[in-house]
């Protein structure tokens, strides 16, 4: 039997989601900083793939936000 | 999700005050959860401005310009001269090779090092090779940009910089 209540469980999901963030934000830093260096010593051919992933995990922070924009709004605001 | 508010609706601060405890947990997540989002939107837009330049990129014009007789510099000595505008000082090796002297680290004058054949950026430890400018060691991450030079009627001239370096 589950003895959280449904506010906790709330909280363990936008947690859950905070740390996926994260990661991804990890990723995104790594990959801004690689492409930057690759296009200062004349790598040219790196940015196209670098910008097609970064807005692929812009896009998946996003949804992430919005999966715990509504479950605030689901537990907190009824 | 409402990243923009009308006007007219409840004030900003009554929506999110947290009456309850358990409430204040939810909007400090949400609201970090928002920084991050943001975050992740300025590297994106980081990402892509890079893609404009790299897009953009017009490949530069270089004057032919002297740097030294080839009598003028001894075995292993060296000759700084500007390059390609006055504002860029480049290190002249007598082996006929020539490099910015800037360092791809943090900009710092990089010198020749005689005894071991190298150049060598005193401020971080960094040390580039004398053959083609890569990083041998230290913070750098990136070679040294080369001068191309050419001889003529005993002159070396620099005609451009590399483009791509190792």
């Amino acid at each position: 039997m589950n003895t959280n209540p449904p506010q906790n469980r709330g909280l363990t999901a936008i947690d859950g989601a905070m740390v996926l963030i994260i990661v991804l934000l990890i990723v995104q830093i790594w990959l801004l900083s690689a492409t930057l260096e690759s296009f200062l010593a004349g790598h040219r051919e790196a940015a196209l793939p670098g910008a097609i992933i970064s807005v692929i995990l812009f896009a998946a922070c996003l949804g992430l936000y919005r999966f715990v924009d509504r479950i605030d709004s689901e537990v907190r605001r009824g | 999700m409402s990243w923009f508010r009308k006007p007219s609706s409840t004030p900003l601060w009554r929506d999110e005050f947290p009456v309850f405890t358990a409430g204040e947990r939810y909007v400090n997540r949400r609201q970090f959860t928002k920084f991050l989002t943001l975050t992740s939107f300025g590297m994106m837009v980081g990402n892509l401005w890079i893609l404009g330049k790299a897009m953009l990129h017009r490949p530069a014009l270089y004057p032919r310009v002297p740097v030294a007789a080839m009598d003028e510099i001894p075995v292993g000595g060296v000759k700084i001269f500007n390059y390609p505008s006055s504002g860029d000082p480049c290190l002249l090796v007598r082996t006929a090779v020539a490099y910015s002297q800037k360092c791809t680290h943090l900009s710092c004058a990089v010198y020749y090092e005689k005894e071991q054949n190298r150049l060598e950026c005193p401020c971080h430890q960094g040390f580039f090779s004398i053959a083609d400018g890569a990083v041998l060691q230290g913070p750098p991450q990136r070679a040294l940009p080369r001068v191309v030079l050419e001889k003529k009627d005993g002159q070396l001239m620099a005609i451009r910089m590399e483009e791509e370096s190792v």
